[in-house]
């Protein structure tokens, strides 16, 4: 596999299936690991940091569970096919700006992604399409057995897995559930929503790791805590209040079909239209857009588009997919034409079809 | 809706979660939309921990204690107490038994617990006297390296092979 290969495929947390895909894009768990034998990574040289990332991948070649897993070599891809994989969930931001030796393994389908020389040695995260946490915990807890089959973690009978930064310590377990919200953030009722996750030590985060912004109405709920509590526990704690989520956003959905339809419809037709005939468009109004025709989509006001293609708009009108597409660099203005341009051709109006009515 | 910042139409309705009173709804148009949201990147959980950190020392030490305490250094890794603090990142495995006195009531300010009860590696824990020597041997290669000392160097590097030896061996 060659990063080329990735932008046109669609990867698992896309796919517009799975329980609940409405209104779950994706589950994910990732589990932070570090080797025993070297220091972390604040206290690396770039020396230290090249012996984990060959450690890593010479053991990890013997395990017949990682010889299907595509390696990159972070520290060489260009800043473009980095950005690529961040917006693809395959790595963070923190490992793309990094420096020094790091890398990524990834399966095919893009369920797995192991970041070497992240904020710790290992980050192992594996991802599925809907609300699946049990067949993401099932999946990476094994993958971790597997690796540590062959690698010594560093870990204290007290404190558990040992982690770079104290806040991961323990499970070194983050779950998080990508959810799009829409319909509570018309109605102003998210911040209520939020206010009660923090209450139970869940934290909110937007689409795009640890920066905060909500673009597009996407949410991801997460634990907070990672020691004094098991790997079950914790699952088991964003996975009971996931769907008191989604049914208040079901609800606050039936509200505006039942109470607000005018005003609904108008919103999700003039996104709708706006990206069908807009001639120059940003990735954050794209997004915002998308996400109301989304929406339009589930409550079937829109009924010649499919959740997996809008998903995939999403992602392929983010800066990095569209120079991909366009098979060129574009600037900030150039891209705001492609988009449009792509955004067209994409949701192209059927006049017959309107004619015909 | 006019934009909160111009008088441009306001087209951006964002959520921002990072603000002390909690939620911040902001209505922009799209050119301070993206200003704001390129600007708007923090990074939540250093300044927490040294957030934490600090309000907790404050209460429990002098200033003459504290600064004994910031010029405490692993021997494993060579960190400074200071320089976790700042950064919020910690140096070695060993700086969790090193720094345990301090760590402990931060672990349980930030978790509401210190005990790990999840998961364990399957093979055991053998030998940690062993992992934390290979830290320490590393960081001395990397200092007889800067002082030009390649003799001691190459003493260290084979010392380094040979424990790297064994433990494969034991596998
Ligand atoms: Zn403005
Ligand atoms: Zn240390």
């Amino acid at each position: 596999m060659v990063i080329d290969e990735l932008h046109d495929r669609c990867g698992e947390w896309l796919k517009g299936d799975g329980p609940q895909s409405d209104i779950v894009m994706s589950s994910r768990i990732r589990l932070a690991r570090n080797l025993a034998d070297f220091p972390f990574i604040r206290r690396c040289n770039d020396i230290d940091k090249a012996n984990i990332e060959s450690t890593v991948r010479e053991r990890l070649s013997q395990e017949d569970a990682f010889t299907t897993l595509n390696f990159f070599n972070v520290a060489k891809l260009n800043s473009l096919d980095r950005q690529l994989l961040v917006e693809r969930q395959l790595i963070s931001r923190e490992l793309s700006n990094g420096d020094g030796s790091r890398a990524v393994a990834i399966d095919s389908r893009e369920r797995l992604s192991l970041m070497v020389n992240e904020e710790d040695h290992l980050r192992i995260q594996v991802m599925k399409s809907g609300l699946n946490l049990d067949g993401a915990w099932e999946q990476i807890n094994k993958l971790d057995d597997d690796i540590e089959s062959r690698l010594t973690y560093a870990f204290h009978p007290k404190f558990g897995y040992l982690t770079a930064c104290p806040t991961n310590a323990g499970t070194g377990i983050r779950v998080s559930v990508l959810v799009h919200l829409p319909a509570l953030a018309i109605t102003h009722q998210i911040e209520k929503v939020f206010r009660s996750l923090q209450k139970i030590n869940l934290v909110v985060r937007g689409l795009y790791g640890e920066g905060t912004q909500a673009m597009g109405d996407f949410y991801q709920i997460s634990n907070q805590v990672t020691l004094g509590k098991s790997e079950r526990e914790i699952i088991d704690q964003v996975a009971d209040v996931i769907p008191y989520v989604i049914d208040y956003e079901r609800k606050a959905r039936q509200y505006l079909l039942d109470e607000k339809q005018n005003d609904l419809f108008d919103r999700v037709s003039r996104a709708y239209g706006t990206l069908q005939t807009a001639q120059q468009i940003s990735s954050e109004e794209t997004m915002y857009l998308l996400s109301r025709v989304r929406m339009g989509v589930n409550l079937e006001l829109i009924d010649n588009l499919e959740i997996p293609h809008i998903n995939q708009l999403f992602l392929r009108t983010q800066p990095a997919h569209l120079q991909k597409i366009c098979e060129q660099t574009l600037d900030t203005d150039q891209r705001n034409v492609e988009r449009a341009n792509y955004l067209r051709l994409q949701l192209k109006r059927d006049d017959t079809d309107a004619q015909a009515n | 809706m006019k934009c909160q910042k111009c008088e441009k139409p306001a087209t951006f309705h964002i959520t921002d979660l990072t603000g002390k009173e909690g939620l911040l709804e902001l209505h922009l148009c799209p050119d301070c939309a993206k200003q704001y949201l390129q600007t708007g990147e923090s990074e939540q959980e250093t300044p927490k921990i040294s957030g934490v950190l600090s309000s907790q020392l404050k209460l429990e030490q002098t200033a003459e204690d504290l600064k004994e305490l910031d010029g405490k250094e692993c021997p494993i890794c060579g960190i400074s107490f200071y320089e976790f603090r700042q950064a919020g990142r910690l140096g070695c495995p060993h700086d969790y038994v090193f720094f345990g006195e301090e760590l402990e009531p931060l672990l349980l300010n930030v978790h509401n617990g210190s005990e790990h009860v999840g998961k364990q590696p399957k093979r055991g824990v053998r030998d940690t006297e062993s992992q934390t020597e290979l830290i320490r041997l590393r960081r001395e290669m990397k200092e007889a390296v800067q002082e030009e000392n390649y003799e001691r160097a190459q003493e260290l590097r084979d010392r380094i092979r040979s424990i790297e030896g064994e433990g494969r061996s034991n596998e």
